[in-house]
C-alpha cells in the first residue's frame, strides 16, 4: 500500500536525515517504525505526509509509492485528501477550539459530509471520556486526552493509512496502554492501515503486526513483531530485557559500542 | 441630556464602523501574525471605486456597492497572492514593512487616480432627519449601523458554522497542525485578506457617505490600531467592543472636551484610552493570553 525506496532527506538542503530508507505498510496492518531519538522516524513520517517542506525539508531522492502512485513533492492538503492523515508529534490539538470542533477540522477533507454525524459518534465510541468533553476548548484537556482527541482527528479523516508520531508523548503510562488498544481498536474495526512511530518499544509491539528499527536514516533491523521479539540485541537495547538478569550498567554500555546493526 | 445621547448615538455608528475594519485587522493578525498597515488605504480603495461607479457610471448605488465588496475582496486576494505569499515563512517583520511599503505604494496610486480633492456621494439615503426622543439621526446613520450589525452577524455565524471559518479559526491557532489536517494554508490566507479588504470596503462606503471622501480616510487605518489593540489583537468580539468604544470615546470627547481643550483631541483620546488598558490588561480586554498547560 505504501512504500519508501531509497528515500534521502535533507534539511535546508545541508543536513542530511535520512540516508537511504525503505520500509513498506503492508494493506490493514500496523506497522512499528522504532529507535532512538534522532533516529529519524519523525522526519520519515513528515517526508510521507509532505509536511517536510513547512521545516525546510525536502526529499532529495528515491521515491514514495502510495496506491502505486508516486507522492513525493505533492502538498501536504492533495496527501491528505488521497488518504493518508498524519497525527504529528505532540499532540497540537487546536487548543482554542473545542472538541467537537477538532474533530469537524479533522474532516475537513471529506466529500461525503452527510456521514460526518455518524462518524463523530464513532470517535465517541472509541474514546467515550471525549464526549463529555465535547464543547470544552480542547487546550484544557490532559495530556491524554488530547492525545484521544488527536487521533480523533484521524478517524474523522477517514484515511486509508494513519500515521502516528510518538502517541504516548506526554501521556500518563496507564492511559497509554489504554491508547494503544484503542490504535487496535481502530486498525480491525475501521480497516485503516497504520504506521506508528514510537520510542516506547514495549507497547508498540504489543500491538503491530510488523516492526521496523531505525538507526542513523535508516533501517537497521527489520521483521514480524515476533522474530523481532525473539533477537537477543532488540531486547536488550529496545525492550529492556535479556535473559542473564540485569547487567551493570557500565557493561551494557561497553556492549553496545562494540555491536552495531548498520 | 439629549445632547449626551446626541454624541452617544454618533459615537456607536462610527464605533461600529470602526469594529468592522477591525474585523479585518485582527483576521490577518490571526492568519498571520502580522499588522496589515494597508488596512486604511483598503478603506481608502473601496470608497473610491464605489464613489466612481455612482457618479461616473451612474450605477445604482446597490449594485455599485456589491461590485465595489467583490472588487476589494479580489484585490485583497491579489494583494496576497503578489505581496504576501512570497513571504510566506519570513519573519514576522518583514511581512509588517512588505505591509507598510504596500500602503504607501496604494496611497500613491489613489492620489493619481482620483486626485485629493474632497468629493461627496450624491445623497443616496434620504436626508429626511428622523427624531425620536428629541434625538436627532440621520438616516446614513442609521443604515450604518445596521448595515454594519448585519454583516458581523454574518461573519460570526461564518466563523461559527461553516467549513472555511472552522478552517481559518483552525490556521490561526496552530498552522502545522491545520496542514496537517489537509487545511489548505494557502487558500485560508487569501480568502483572509479578501474578507479583511471587503470589510474595510464597506467601512469606506459608509464612511464616505457620512464624512465625504478624501485621502484623510486612510487614517482609519491608524484609529483601527488602538481599537484592535483594546480589544485584543487576536479577539473578535473584542475588535468589535473596541470599536463602539473608540468610537463612543471620540464623540464624547467632541462634544464635551474639544471646547475646551481645542481640536486634534479627537485623534488623541483612543490612544490614552490604549495606554491605560495596557496598564492593566496587556493582552486587552478580551486578548487570549495563551492557554498553557502545567
Amino acid at each position: 500500500m505504501l512504500r519508501l525506496s531509497n528515500i534521502e532527506v535533507a534539511y535546508s538542503k545541508i543536513i542530511l536525515v535520512l540516508k537511504g530508507m525503505s520500509l513498506e505498510v503492508p494493506e490493514g496492518k500496523i506497522v512499528a517504525l522504532l529507535g532512538s531519538n534522532g533516529a529519524g522516524k519523525s522526519t520519515t513520517l513528515k517526508a510521507i505526509s509532505g509536511l517536510l517542506s513547512k521545516e525546510n525539508g525536502q526529499v532529495t531522492s528515491g521515491v514514495i509509492e502510495f496506491q502505486g502512485q508516486k507522492i513525493n513533492g505533492i502538498d501536504p492538503d492533495q496527501i491528505v485528501k488521497s488518504g493518508i492523515f498524519q497525527c504529528i508529534e505532540g499532540r497540537r490539538v487546536f487548543k482554542h477550539l473545542t472538541v467537537e470542533e477538532n474533530l469537524m477540522a479533522g474532516a475537513y477533507t471529506r466529500k461525503d459530509r452527510n456521514k460526518i454525524p455518524s462518524d463523530l459518534e464513532r470517535v465517541y465510541h472509541y474514546f467515550p471520556k471525549l464526549k463529555a468533553l465535547r464543547n470544552k476548548a480542547s487546550g484544557l484537556l490532559s495530556g491524554g486526552e488530547q492525545q484521544m482527541l488527536a487521533i480523533g482527528r484521524g478517524i474523522m479523516a477517514k484515511p486509508k493509512l494513519l500515521l502516528l508520531d510518538e502517541p504516548s508523548l506526554g501521556t500518563a503510562p496507564l492511559l497509554v496502554k489504554e491508547i494503544f488498544q484503542n490504535i487496535k481498536q481502530i486498525n480491525k474495526e475501521e480497516g485503516m492501515s497504520i504506521l506508528v512511530v514510537e520510542q516506547n518499544a514495549n507497547v508498540a509491539l504489543s500491538i503491530a503486526d510488523y516492526g521496523y528499527i531505525m538507526e542513523n536514516g535508516r533501517i537497521a533491523l527489520e521483521g514480524p513483531v515476533d522474530s523481532l521479539l525473539a533477537n537477543e540485541e532488540v531486547r536488550e537495547f529496545y525492550l529492556g530485557m535479556n535473559d542473564k538478569g540485569k547487567k551493570s550498567f557500565h557493561e551494557g554500555k561497553s556492549y553496545k559500542k562494540k555491536v552495531r546493526f548498520v | 441630556m439629549t445632547f449626551f445621547f446626541q454624541m452617544l448615538i454618533t459615537g456607536v455608528v462610527v464605533g461600529s464602523i470602526y469594529a468592522l475594519v477591525a474585523l479585518g485587522f485582527v483576521l490577518i493578525y490571526k492568519a498571520s501574525d502580522a499588522l496589515n498597515f494597508a488596512n486604511g488605504e483598503f478603506v481608502l480603495i473601496g470608497s473610491y471605486i464605489c464613489l466612481m461607479l455612482v457618479t461616473i457610471y451612474k450605477i445604482p448605488f446597490v449594485i455599485a456597492f456589491i461590485l465595489t465588496l467583490v472588487f476589494n475582496a479580489l484585490l485583497g486576494m491579489a494583494v496576497e497572492r503578489v505581496v504576501l505569499r512570497p513571504l510566506i515563512n519570513a519573519p514576522v517583520i518583514s511581512v509588517i514593512m512588505a505591509t507598510i511599503g504596500l500602503s504607501s505604494l496604494l496611497a500613491g496610486v489613489v492620489h493619481m487616480i482620483w486626485g485629493h480633492q474632497t468629493k461627496s456621494f450624491p445623497p443616496i439615503f434620504s436626508s429626511e432627519l428622523i427624531q425620536f426622543w428629541g434625538i436627532i439621526i440621520s438616516p446614513v446613520y442609521l443604515w450604518s449601523f445596521f448595515i454594519v450589525l448585519f454583516l458581523l452577524g454574518v461573519f460570526t455565524i461564518f466563523f461559527k458554522k461553516s467549513k472555511m471559518g472552522l478552517a481559518m479559526r483552525a490556521v490561526a491557532d496552530d498552522q502545522m497542525a491545520a496542514l496537517s489536517m489537509g487545511i489548505s494554508v494557502k487558500s485560508v490566507y487569501a480568502i483572509t485578506w479578501g474578507i479583511a479588504a471587503l470589510v474595510a470596503a464597506v467601512g469606506g462606503v459608509l464612511l464616505g457617505n457620512i464624512n465625504g471622501v478624501d485621502a484623510s480616510m486612510a487614517t482609519i487605518g491608524l484609529t483601527v490600531l488602538p481599537v484592535v489593540i483594546l480589544g485584543g489583537l487576536d479577539s473578535i468580539p473584542g475588535a468589535i467592543v473596541g470599536g463602539f468604544i473608540i468610537g463612543i470615546l471620540q464623540s464624547l470627547s467632541v462634544g464635551y472636551l474639544q471646547p475646551i481643550l481645542g481640536g486634534g483631541i479627537k485623534e488623541v483620546i483612543p490612544f490614552i484610552v490604549v495606554i491605560i488598558i495596557l496598564m492593566i490588561k496587556p493582552y486587552g480586554l478580551f486578548g487570549k493570553g495563551g492557554i498553557e498547560r502545567v
